[in-house]
């Protein structure tokens, strides 16, 4: 049993889909994009965060998204806690499986942690300075 | 200065209110030890030898007057009534409490300032050139840039757990005075032939227990291209860099293990997939922030003619006053080094009154250098003699700038649990040994480094005198290099003439006990003398030139004396 946040919403898996495809954050991306049928034939992937403070997942992700033009399920899991939802969902997760231990409620607060970033991102492509008005 | 505006502003509001919350999870038992240690470090705050450490951010080593009373009251409140500057410009409180921590980073914004990634394994501080603005060598206003960093740098949702921290240096001068080349990344402002500006890209420079001088990835970047080409390059690093070994972890290593070439076609592979791409910076963001930045209002004056003389304000003038871009207005250094203070100290009180100062005499503003010095940037020439005598009774007025006694020395054993041996006690027997005036400026020019163990914090690799704290059979002894240099840093000085490349000290020999130290510093001190060519020839050119035989004969005698006098040990034994 594992504690989902899916689409902001708490939701509780007996099971990890059999489709999901893992990758570590050593795992370069681009070995799914040559595999048969190309990243397009596959619906789920999940890359693990094996440590707290381990954040290669983070590029993996982005480049999931953005170089490769990924749009399917993309699962943070692992070390996944209230403190990392923010920026792992800037970087195009939209599944999270919290570790073992974390409180969901309190859980999606973490999404809540900053209202605005400066930086080009999966969510919001636009950089702050494209989008500030005036001086 | 670089004002907020609302969203900056609602940032660091939100980082207080996201910070205070971790604490009390930890402090009510909902968060590990172990996890709270990350998220505290992006906030400056360390678990100390005595207390924890605070470590509040300036950014880019610019200050308001009304900041710095903050960070005065805020050493009173919270604190023993002293902060300490670091050489990566910060101010470091030594003695908070764990639970007032959200306390005084809710203080901190309301005068926008932050402990934001200060330390933890991200982007820190980007380190500046502290006469960004008023140098006349400028080819850039740097600041301007080092904020477009800084922004871009906060909060990095993709680089915010990198395999370890990573430090960026800018330099906007054609003289380099940040070290660009002992940096992760240094960025190096420079004009190309069609007079367009750009940056030189430096990267995998470091010191540390590997010191490495960093190398060329590329010659001429367009400045638009600046985020991208950082998003590239941390993004590589981020994918490939080591975290299976905190001591391969940085940068520096990754390039060394590659090779600079297969780092280069990763990253300009990298790059190429960015570059044009949304964060290209705009001509109107670099307006945007240029015109949030406060600019002193210059009146239109001549310079003061000041006759030679042998007086202490001469002596001040010489050491501690340097150009300025703008007619009748001079830059002063506010020597943090006098002796019997531990570098970099400096008390509420003399806070205080440094702010009155600085709005007296400089539009209200001051600048941190890494030399762990401060800095007035905007003064009026004819105004120099009557801020000297008030610095000089603060004890501020030391004049000492670019000479032996202007010791860096990190925290070491009296505060820091990972040192191996002691730096304050060190410098300042030091600073006693050379007491005299005339026989210091006799010597010159000389950075005296010291560190209490080979993180290196006080930079000893790159001092043209480096001691090092090591730990033998759980004594405190002391080993001594000769020959580094952090690159040009003195102002004034001629790119042309004198500039002289950053360098990593040799070590001279076996270590010492802490009380031959100042004798051991003597003995370089007397060879070089006995060594120049003339009073232009420093002791690092000295010893550029000599290699560091010469003065390794001088300490330990020469190499039979050696090999005898260790059979004699040897056979007492
Ligand atoms: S060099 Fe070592 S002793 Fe000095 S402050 Fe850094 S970690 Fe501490």
């Amino acid at each position: 049993m594992a504690t989902l946040i899916k689409e902001r919403r708490i939701v509780e898996e007996s099971s990890r889909p059999p489709e999901l495809v893992l990758l570590q954050p050593s795992d370069d991306p681009a070995a799914l994009v040559d595999r048969i049928g190309g990243i397009a034939a596959i619906t789920a992937i999940a890359v693990n965060f094996p440590k707290f403070g381990d954040g290669g997942g983070y590029s993996i992700a982005r480049l999931l998204r953005e170089r490769y033009g990924y749009q399917g399920e993309l699962r943070a899991v692992g070390e996944v806690a209230r403190d990392h939802l923010h920026a792992m969902a800037q970087c195009g997760f939209n599944v999270f499986e919290l570790r073992a231990g974390e409180d969901p409620e309190e859980a999606l607060k973490g999404f809540g942690d900053f209202s605005e970033q400066y930086q080009a991102t999966t969510a919001q492509p636009a950089p702050l300075f494209r989008r500030r008005a005036g001086p | 200065m670089y004002r907020y505006d609302d969203i900056d502003q609602r940032l660091v509001d939100e980082r207080v209110a996201q910070f205070r919350d971790q604490t009390q999870r930890f402090l009510a038992g909902a968060l590990s030890e172990d996890d709270f240690r990350q998220l505290r470090l992006r906030n400056g705050l360390y678990v100390q030898r005595y207390a924890p450490m605070l470590r509040i951010a300036i950014p880019y080593g610019l200050l308001s007057s009304r900041q710095l009373r903050k960070l005065a009251g805020i050493a009173q409140k919270y604190d023993r009534g002293y902060g300490h500057f670091s050489t990566r410009q910060n101010l470091q409180l030594n003695w908070p409490k764990l639970e007032e921590v959200p306390e005084i980073l809710a203080e901190l914004a309301t005068v926008e300032m932050h402990a934001i990634q200060t330390s933890g394994n991200c982007v820190r501080n980007i380190t500046a050139d502290h006469f960004a603005g008023v140098a006349r060598d400028e080819i850039v206003d740097s600041f301007v840039w080092c904020e477009l960093v800084r922004q871009w740098s906060t909060f990095h949702p993709e680089f915010n757990y990198l395999p370890r921290k990573f430090k960026i240096a800018i330099n906007g001068a054609s003289v380099d005075r940040v070290a660009t080349f002992v940096h992760d990344i240094g960025l190096h402002a420079v004009k190309n032939s069609a007079d367009e500006t750009g940056f030189r890209v430096i990267v995998g420079g470091g010191l540390g227990r590997t010191p490495i001088i960093g190398h060329v990835i590329r010659e001429f970047l367009p400045w638009p291209q600046l985020l991208n080409y950082l998003d590239a390059i941390l993004r590589v690093y981020n994918r490939y860099g080591r975290r299976d070994n905190l001591y391969k972890a940085r940068i520096k290593i990754l390039v060394k293990e590659r090779g600079l070439e297969k780092f280069r076609a990763e990253v300009e592979a990298e790059w190429a997939h960015l570059k044009d791409g949304p964060a290209t910076v705009t001509e109107e963001e670099i307006r945007r922030i240029e015109a949030r930045f406060t600019r002193p209002r210059y009146e239109k004056l001549v310079d003061v003619d000041f006759p030679a003389a042998k007086t202490p304000f001469a002596a001040w003038m010489k050491r501690n006053v340097h150009p300025h871009q703008q007619p009748g207005y001079a830059v002063v250094t506010l020597s943090l080094k006098k002796t019997g203070v531990p570098p970099g100290d400096v008390t509420s009180e003399q806070m205080s009154r440094i702010a009155q100062l600085a709005e007296d005499y400089s539009f209200g503003e001051l600048r941190v250098t890494h030399e762990q010095n401060l800095v007035f940037a905007d003064v009026r020439q004819a105004e120099l003699n009557s801020l000297w005598q008030a610095l000089r009774e603060l004890g501020l007025a030391t004049p000492n700038i670019g000479l032996l006694t202007n010791i860096i020395a990190c925290p070491g054993g009296d505060f820091c649990s990972l040192a191996n041996a002691k730096s304050i006690p060190v410098a300042e027997a030091i600073q006693r040994r050379f007491d005299d005036l005339d026989y210091l400026h006799d010597i010159g020019e000389l950075d005296l480094n010291i560190s209490g163990c080979m993180n290196a914090c006080g930079h000893h690799h790159v001092g043209h005198i480096g001691i090092l704290g090591v730990d033998k059979n759980g004594e405190e002894w002391y080993q001594i290099e000769i020959g580094g240099n952090q690159g040009e840093t003195r102002p004034g000085v001629s790119a042309a003439t004198k500039a002289t490349p950053t360098a990593l000290g040799k070590v001279i020999g076996p270590s010492f006990a802490r009380a031959d130290v100042p004798d051991v510093i003597e003995r370089l001190i007397e060879i070089y003398l006995k060594r120049r060519d003339s009073e232009a020839e420093r002791f690092v050119d000295v010893v550029r030139r000599l290699g560091i035989e010469p003065f390794k004969i001088g300490v330990y005698g020469n190499p039979d004396q050696r090999t005898t006098d260790r059979r004699r040990i040897l056979a007492a034994a």
